[in-house]
């Protein structure tokens, strides 16, 4: 009896056999990116300010995945002249190694926004995300003005921050003391705007340098 | 022939009444938030804020056709072939139930969940932590029943079938959870425990093996069933089964790294999930194939046997996905498709030509089976096949015309190397193509009513007939 037809005629040794299959791809692909040096790209002290989101940042960014701006707008620059041209340096790994979860996205619906922080004026942003196209008449994004009068409930920072503490994101009891009083009073369109105005800018790249050996 | 004896027991057909009738309601109701979506990108004024806006309702246009319609549709057939294959009952009636009652319940607080913007925001995974948990849970009743009805089999030899419903069984569990972990904030609010590059792989682990085994494994489960049956002939090649269903357990696996290509994914998984989504053209293809030549000497049956016809274009489709996809992951037409419509057509020629069409084949069949009777009308059968392969049609059209000339537009320069477009030209450009394509999207939908209303209608003349006898 080939090894085969004993699985089919053995339920058990059937799932068994298919969990051990199943499992290889993608034990090669996603395991050794938690423990390879070259994952990450090395910065020096000069190139390197990444630090987490402050309060007001953190916040817009819970309002930016809510609204589903990733279904439309991808934040990963390719390494490519046109992507150089239209969106700057093309993104880095360590850029992103405190979203939880990624926001690369997967579709251009509208334009990349890896690096669309303090490209635009703040007002020009509030401009926009109210009415779209007031700005840019060709653009298909829906309008976003509600954000304006929804006030952000400070109650919740600080827990978010403690909870983004839990899986690795380098807040300080300092962070968390402060947090609530640094998005009180303020709307969702402000943490918005805060969070769109840091994307891409905690890297100062250095001109020639190639970040992907 | 309600239920057929079986030395004192019957197999549970109920269940799998009431999964299909889901399933034709869901395939209704995913259709119509897509096309409305799909309107909207056209027609933007068609966003209402801040529930119906379409960063909110794409999740649920998604969730609902693969969870909803595809998760029903799954449920159904499986429960219906691992009965007939195994010749036993269901190991457990209740806990069959309790899988339809909390999957529906899934379903609903779905519908809740995304208008309200709770979402985890990864795709195809978007629900919320307590719902996940639910799915695990609801998941592995399936599961258990499934294996456990195999395990009473008396049949001496575990049907083709069965293999790619289990392969979809274990692999779907192990995405889900791995996927969905994540620190909970409030019973609305999480964050993934994984976050920037990692993040990226996992999710698109989970992203292309939602496809891979819950859209292809599941329904190739189907097929390997309903082909046969439908057709009155054993499959074509036995080994042919034996190569496609290893090859397809071992190499989807791999391929989720070909989203990522030129990001900041490490190189090596990139190109890893490009090589051996190559090599998968030759599994699919077999797969495919085998399907295809069932039918070799019967041909004449598509003639006049409409649920051969939804069978034989899906299998069409499915060779044709599976040969554009390994296409679209090598570097050099990534560069171009990614971020585009490309993908999106992609997506739907495979959801809408193979998916939709094996389903809606096997639904079919089943109706007029389960419930004993003939179906209401041939010709809403047929007039469903010709809209529901035109909408798909048109639709897959407009988006690789829109798609490609994204990309083109986007990495135009001039001679002096200034880029020839902005962006918002390209926008503008896609407008027609978009109109295009919720036209297709509004055939698939009308479609879907009249498979509706002859559901409906046959199980109402089934109704009948019972009470006069």
């Amino acid at each position: 009896m080939s090894f085969q037809e004993k699985l089919e005629k053995n339920v058990w040794g059937m799932i068994a056999m298919v969990a051990v299959v199943v499992s290889i791809g993608g034990i090669v692909e996603i395991v050794p990116l938690f423990y390879l040096d070259n994952t990450m790209e090395k910065l020096n002290k000069d190139e390197d300010s990444i630090r987490p989101y402050t309060a007001l940042q953190l916040e817009g960014r819970d309002v930016y995945i809510r609204e589903g701006c990733y279904l439309c707008h991808s934040q990963m620059i390719r390494p490519f002249r046109d992507e150089k041209e239209r969106y700057g340096h093309y993104s880095l790994a360590v850029e992103s190694k405190y979203d939880h979860p990624f926001q690369w996205g997967s579709k251009r619906t509208g334009p990349d926004l890896a690096r669309v922080g303090a490209k635009y004026s703040d007002e020009w942003q509030v401009q926009h995300l109210k009415a779209p196209r007031s700005l840019v008449p060709e653009s298909v994004m829906p309008d976003y003005a509600f954000l304006a009068d929804a006030k952000l409930d400070d109650s919740l920072t600080e827990s978010k921050m403690r909870a983004l503490k839990a899986v690795g994101v380098p807040y300080s009891d300092e962070d968390f003391k402060s947090a609530a009083s640094a998005v009180r009073g303020k709307t969702e369109m402000d943490a918005m705007v805060a969070y769109l105005q840091v994307l891409g800018t905690m890297v100062k790249f250095q001109e020639g340098r190639d970040y992907r050996e | 022939m309600v239920a057929k004896e079986l030395e004192g027991q019957t197999y549970n057909l109920k269940i799998v009444k009431w999964f299909s009738v889901c399933a034709v309601i869901y395939l209704v109701v995913g259709a119509l938030v897509g096309d409305f979506i799909a309107w909207q990108l056209a027609f933007p004024s068609l966003n209402f804020d801040p529930h119906l806006s379409f960063g909110r309702l794409r999740p649920l246009h998604t969730n609902a056709v693969i969870f909803a319609f595809g998760g029903c549709t799954l449920m159904a057939t499986a429960f219906y072939i691992v009965q007939r294959t195994c010749e036993v009952p269901l190991w457990s009636s209740k806990l069959a139930w309790f899988t339809f009652w909390g999957w529906n319940a899934i379903i609903v607080s779905a519908v809740v969940s995304f208008p309200m913007g709770w979402t985890q925001g990864k795709e195809y995974a978007e629900l919320e932590w307590p719902i996940d948990i639910a799915i695990a849970v609801v998941w592995l009743s399936y599961m258990g029943n499934f294996i456990m009805t195999i395990a009473n089999r008396r049949t001496s030899h575990i049907y083709v079938a069965n293999w790619f419903f289990l392969g979809m069984m274990v692999m779907i569990t192990y995405l889900h959870v791995v996927n969905s972990l994540a620190v909970p904030v409030t019973m609305t609010k999480s964050y993934s425990i994984f976050s920037g590059v990692q993040d990226a792989m996992i999710q698109w682990w989970w992203g292309h093996n939602a496809v891979g085994f819950f859209l292809t494994a599941g329904f190739l489960g189907i097929m390997y069933y309903f082909v046969p049956k439908q057709a009155n002939l054993p499959i074509f090649s036995y080994r042919l089964s034996v190569l496609h269903f290893w090859a397809l357990m071992f190499g989807y696996v791999w391929l989720g790294a070909h989203h990522l290509q030129y990001t900041a994914l490490p190189d090596w998984a990139g190109s890893l999930g490009a090589a051996v989504s190559i090599a998968m053209i030759i599994p699919s293809w077999g797969g495919a194939i085998n399907g295809l030549m069932t039918l070799s000497g019967a041909w004449n049956k598509l003639r006049d046997d409409y649920v051969l016809r939804f069978l034989v274009v899906s299998l069409a489709f499915y060779a044709m996905s599976t040969f554009e996809g390994p296409v679209m992951s090598v570097k050099t037409v990534n560069a171009l498709s990614h971020y585009t419509d490309w993908t999106i057509g992609h997506v739907h020629s495979g959801a809408l030509g193979w998916v939709a069409m094996v389903s809606i084949g096997a639904i079919y069949h089943l109706l007029t089976r389960l419930w004993d009777t003939k179906i209401y009308s041939v010709s809403l059968v047929n007039t469903h096949f010709w809209i529901h392969t035109i909408g798909t049609v048109f639709y897959v059209c407009a988006m690789w015309v829109s798609g490609i000339m994204q990309g083109l537009m986007w990495r135009a320069t001039d001679d002096y190397g200034n880029l020839t477009y902005t962006f918002a030209e390209s926008v503008a450009a896609m407008h027609p193509y978009y109109v295009l394509r919720s036209v297709g999207g509004f055939l698939v939908l009308v479609g879907g009513l009249i498979m509706l209303y002859n559901v409906v209608m046959t199980i109402r003349g089934a109704g009948r007939t019972a009470a006069r006898a």
